[in-house]
């Protein structure tokens, strides 16, 4: 398959303004009790998603950890899947049986979802490993936090990746916090990008808050390995709104630095150069916006509606047939 | 039918899976250039090349990982572990990823994928590389779990083990290796189900339940039994753990009325604890004597070969633990 085609900017302006206003729906439904268990809001970070699958084919892989519903809108899963999803009903885009944390979408090659710190990262070596087996030229794209760059399981995968050779790249969302943490009391490194030269792997620094900076270097990154596998790294610096969940008021971090960022907004960011351009009216992004408002309404009420997964249906999802 | 070791019954189930599947592939430490730590995969790198028979360094969770992923995009990895007692080190990928994909996902992605490798006590390898795992893995649903004996047991339940669509823990013994069985023909097509228990000896009196290495044990204890106190023992190899064949424990109970399980793995929440339970609560009054178990001691494992011998189960242990049930 050939390279995508350009995806239209104001689309993918349009995508990251639904998965603000889905996730402020979600929060909103959270703290009605609507959601249960934990809820990881992506707010502030939506650049690097859609950057990134602004610059990749629709049927490259993509796994990420748990801060996961952007990556599934990103990806095309409907936003009514994605609420009922929160809600735990059958119409959610794992039946209701994953929630927040663990949202797959097989057919838009959403592979998860995944709710241990960095233990998917493996799995995306395993993703590449089979792409490269049967050479096909897709590339596996696996995201992570900061926090994940501690673990084991990263670093045994980035090696494997390197050592075989394969078509892959870690998107590695420095959002400079796992949790409370921040990135100078977890890491030894000064710069998370370097932890990619101790596997021999190239790596990048991208600036996570301009959606054009992620999609043109992601986009040379994968060009790069289409035609010859191998693993690439990318930092991409970015930072998250809301506390780590929902229960988390960030008290560990500064309200200048909030604001810093809040001005650094990806969204205005990139209507800004639009409308500077001549390619987006005013009247067109609040349009865009009231469409996306609408459309996380409208997920509410689905997921409302939505049936309860069966209960008769309950050991049907341990074992598959032979 | 002819006479080939265990090691070389297993060869076989790889070779032929490896031979009918080209989405089938072996990975792990030394499988590939040293022809395997316990030559279980002997040739197999010369006859299917490096693309399908693939070494990787010493990442447990990392190369267990990598199976799973690839497993989930449509290839049936083999993943063999030098033992299972290093399986611990990818703990999080064969309990939280591998079994949970398939209920996470709402049914989207299940995971075909085979750990195999030598589990169990062997001999003064000491407490970090004797651990039986079997319970442990048996707690988590979504694997499945078999424990071959015999060479024959070994082929037929690894082959359908990498036909299976779901994770499958192939658990070997090293002690058995080497040891010769009875298996039919390489053109006759061997696979036995997961979940069928097999009556390894007929007998009367009492049934001892067993698996994995405590299956010679068994045998050799219930020829003495014969020969010395004329008790007729019939012995069960379960053959898988999870899922449990119920039927054949009942069946076999319901005609001896006595039991003793004999497990290679400890005695808290061991397999026989479980087994126990299910014959006590179908078969109550058609049992005539407590059931007992014979398994480890609840020690780590003790280097020293005497103090080892102490905590396995042996037939000594067995033949007593028979008797006290037969009130002889």
């Amino acid at each position: 398959m050939s390279q995508p085609e350009q995806r239209d900017e104001v689309e993918m302006l349009s995508l990251m303004l639904l998965i603000r206003r889905f996730e402020e729906r979600a929060s909103q439904q959270y703290q009605a009790q609507k959601i249960g268990g934990f809820c990881h809001l992506y707010i502030g970070q939506e650049a690097v998603v859609c950057g990134t699958v602004a610059a990749v084919r629709p049927d490259d892989y993509l796994i990420t950890a748990y801060r996961d519903h952007a990556h599934a809108l990103a990806r095309g899963t409907s936003a009514n899947a994605c609420m009922a999803e929160l809600f735990g009903k059958a119409t959610g885009c794992s039946r209701g049986l994953g929630g927040s944390m663990h949202y797959f979408d097989r057919e838009h090659h959403m592979y998860g979802g995944h709710a241990i710190v960095a233990a998917h990262v493996p799995l995306a070596v395993g993703m590449a490993f089979a792409s490269k087996y049967r050479n096909e030229d897709r590339v596996t794209l696996c995201f992570f936090g900061d926090g994940a760059i501690n673990q084991g399981s990263f670093h045994e995968a980035l090696n494997l990746a390197a050592l075989y050779k394969l078509p892959v790249v870690f998107i590695c969302e420095n959002n400079l916090f796992a949790m409370g943490t921040s990135v100078e009391r977890s890491t030894s490194l000064k710069e998370i990008v370097d932890r990619a030269e101790g596997y021999d792997i190239p790596g990048t620094v991208i600036d996570g808050m301009n959606f054009r900076e992620v999609r043109n270097k992601l986009a040379e990154i994968v060009s790069s390995i289409r035609g010859d596998p191998h693993p690439a790294f990318a930092e991409v610096r970015t930072y998250r709104y809301r506390g780590h969940s929902m229960s988390d008021p960030a008290s560990y971090r500064t309200k200048e630095q909030l604001e810093k960022y809040r001005l650094d907004d990806p969204i205005t960011r990139l209507r800004a150069q639009l409308t500077r351009e001549e390619k987006l009216t005013n009247e067109r992004f609040d349009q865009m916006d009231k469409e996306a408002k609408e459309t996380a309404l409208a997920s509410v009420k689905f997921a409302e509606e939505s049936p309860d997964p069966p209960l008769e249906n309950l050991y049907d999802y341990t074992y598959v047939g032979t | 039918m002819r006479e080939i070791t265990y090691r070389q019954a297993l060869n076989e189930a790889l070779a032929e899976e490896l031979e009918r599947d080209p989405n089938v592939f072996l990975m792990g430490e030394e499988v590939a250039e040293y022809n395997g730590a316990y030559k279980v995969s002997q040739g197999l790198l010369e006859r299917f090349g490096a693309k399908r028979i693939i070494d990787t360094p010493i990442s447990e969770n990392g190369f267990a990982g990598m199976g799973v992923g690839a497993a989930m995009v449509g290839l049936r990895p083999i993943i063999e572990f030098m033992t299972f007692s290093f399986s611990f080190v990818a703990f999080d990928q064969v309990v939280n990823n591998a079994p949970n994909m398939l209920t996470m996902s709402g049914g989207q992605f299940n995971i075909p994928i085979t750990f195999r490798g030598p589990n169990g006590p062997a001999h003064q390898l000491g407490a970090t590389h004797s651990h039986a795992t079997e319970c442990l893995y048996a707690n988590v649903p979504g694997l499945k779990i078999c424990t071959p004996a015999t060479p024959r047991d070994a082929k037929g339940l690894l082959k359908t083990a990498i036909r299976d669509n779901n994770p499958v823990l192939v658990l070997e013994v090293e002690l058995l290796y080497s040891s010769k069985g009875m298996v039919e023909e390489e053109d006759v097509e061997l696979l036995i189900p997961l979940g069928e228990a097999e009556v390894k000896r007929e007998g009367s009196d009492v049934t001892i339940i067993c698996y994995a290495q405590t299956v010679p044990l068994a045998l050799a204890a219930a020829k003495t039994l014969e020969n010395e106190e004329e008790i007729s023992a019939e012995v069960l190899d379960l053959r898988s753990i999870k899922p449990l064949d119920l039927d054949a424990i009942l069946n076999s109970v319901s005609k001896t009325h006595r039991v003793v399980i004999v497990e290679q793995d400890r005695p808290f929440c061991g397999v026989g604890a479980e087994v126990s339970y299910r014959i006590q609560k179908e078969m109550f009054d058609g049992l005539d004597a407590p059931i007992l178990r014979v398994a480890q001691e609840d020690v780590p494992m003790p280097y020293n070969e005497r103090l080892e011998k102490a905590v396995l189960p042996s037939a000594e242990k067995l033949i007593a633990a028979v008797k006290k049930v037969c009130y002889a």
